[in-house]
């Protein structure tokens, strides 16, 4: 079966709706059928991937250790857009940090985050067979 | 490859439109749905913005602007499809972004 | 060309399922195929088979079981969505120990496997939510 490439574009900020949680269930999920994946995130979508997540006072699930287990299942290509990380003031400092680790060069550990500029992933964007929205 | 974005709310409400905006390289198509159709009236600020996207194709999905009562106030240069059209378009284009 | 339909908003609150609808009727006559309409998020609330809306209102879940008996249409409601959500097909209401279950006829209850196939196997996926 032919490889597709499939975006997941994530823009909505965690807990204050599912989106976040859900949609990375789907990436999970997804991960089995061996497609050529990346995630790409845009907006408030950068605040999904915040370190320090504490969730217990609001009583929900705190699931943004998840996605430092997502390089294990071969989903490395995490695309965080630039321009929305800087109009929240935010840096990738504040972000969790990503890696997988390169089966090809003795496990190497590499980072799975790639800061890009809006343009640069339009293009990236535009490549892509399936764009999976939430 | 060519995209066919889809974006369904207000440019008042979300920064979906503009952020679309961002998105939609030349030769690709900004279908304009449901409150997302608030973007192609003339004389609102985000009438610009479509105005200089050039190389970016516009419409919009005609049953949501009537049903909003604005076709009379529908600004130049952006094509008016029905429910068959939308489909025409996601057919002619070779993936769909929906700005959600 | 073959369709696949991703639908993330319950009927009513948004528009997205009326769209979604629209847009299903409008590409099957005009020739194409759906391969599958997936209901995800809130969006599994379109399958319940107990809404009861005005009379002079449309019947979304209706509308959908219906177009899926005239086409043979595959709708799948995700089960992890639907499990949160409290929507049960008989099987399910069974192993989960209720006696009442709410799945409209048409619709199936599946992983969500079933929507990354439905990206492999369509030459289209179009999402909507809101």
């Amino acid at each position: 079966m032919a490889v597709k490439k499939f975006m997941y574009v994530n823009r909505k900020a965690p807990y204050g709706t599912i989106y976040a949680l859900e949609s990375l269930e789907v990436v999970l999920i997804g991960a089995a059928f061996d497609q050529d994946v990346s995630l790409a995130f845009i907006g408030d979508g950068v605040y999904e991937l915040t370190k320090g997540q504490k969730t217990e006072a609001i009583g929900q699930k705190n699931f943004s250790p998840t996605y430092s287990a997502l390089g294990d299942y071969d989903v490395n290509k995490i695309y965080v857009e630039k321009e929305s990380l800087e109009e929240r003031g935010l840096t990738l400092d504040d972000l969790q940090h990503l890696v997988w680790e390169d089966e090809d060069e003795d496990w190497a550990e590499k980072d799975s985050i790639r800061l890009v500029s809006r343009s640069e992933l339009a293009d990236v964007m535009a490549e892509q067979d399936i764009c999976l929205s939430f | 490859m060519t995209l066919l974005h889809t974006v369904n709310k207000s440019p008042f409400e979300s920064m979906s439109f503009d952020t679309c905006l961002g998105y939609a390289k030349d030769g690709s198509t900004v279908l304009l749905i449901e409150d997302g159709v608030y973007a192609a009236t003339t004389g609102n600020s985000a009438a610009d913005k479509i105005k200089n996207a050039s190389g970016v194709t516009f419409a919009v999905l005609g049953p949501d602007l009537q049903a909003r009562g604005l076709e009379n106030k529908l600004a130049d240069g952006i094509k008016v499809v029905d429910y068959e059209g939308f489909v025409n378009l996601v057919a002619e284009h070779d993936s769909v972004q929906s700005w959600l | 060309m073959k369709f696949s339909i991703q639908i993330n908003e319950g009927p009513y609150q948004h528009q997205a399922s009326d769209t979604a609808y629209q847009f299903a009727r409008a590409a099957l006559a005009a020739g194409h195929e759906i391969f599958r309409v997936f209901f995800y998020h809130d969006g599994v609330n379109n399958a319940t088979k107990l809404a009861v809306p005005p009379q002079d209102d449309r019947d979304i879940p209706k509308l959908w079981s219906e177009l899926s008996k005239e086409n043979d249409l595959d709708l799948v409601v995700c089960i992890a969505a639907a499990q949160r959500r409290g929507m049960m097909d008989v099987d399910e209401a069974k192993r989960q120990g209720f006696e009442d279950n709410n799945l409209n006829e048409g619709f199936r209850i599946s992983g969500l496997g079933q929507l990354i196939e439905a990206g492999i196997e369509s030459d289209r996926l179009v999402v909507f939510g809101a």
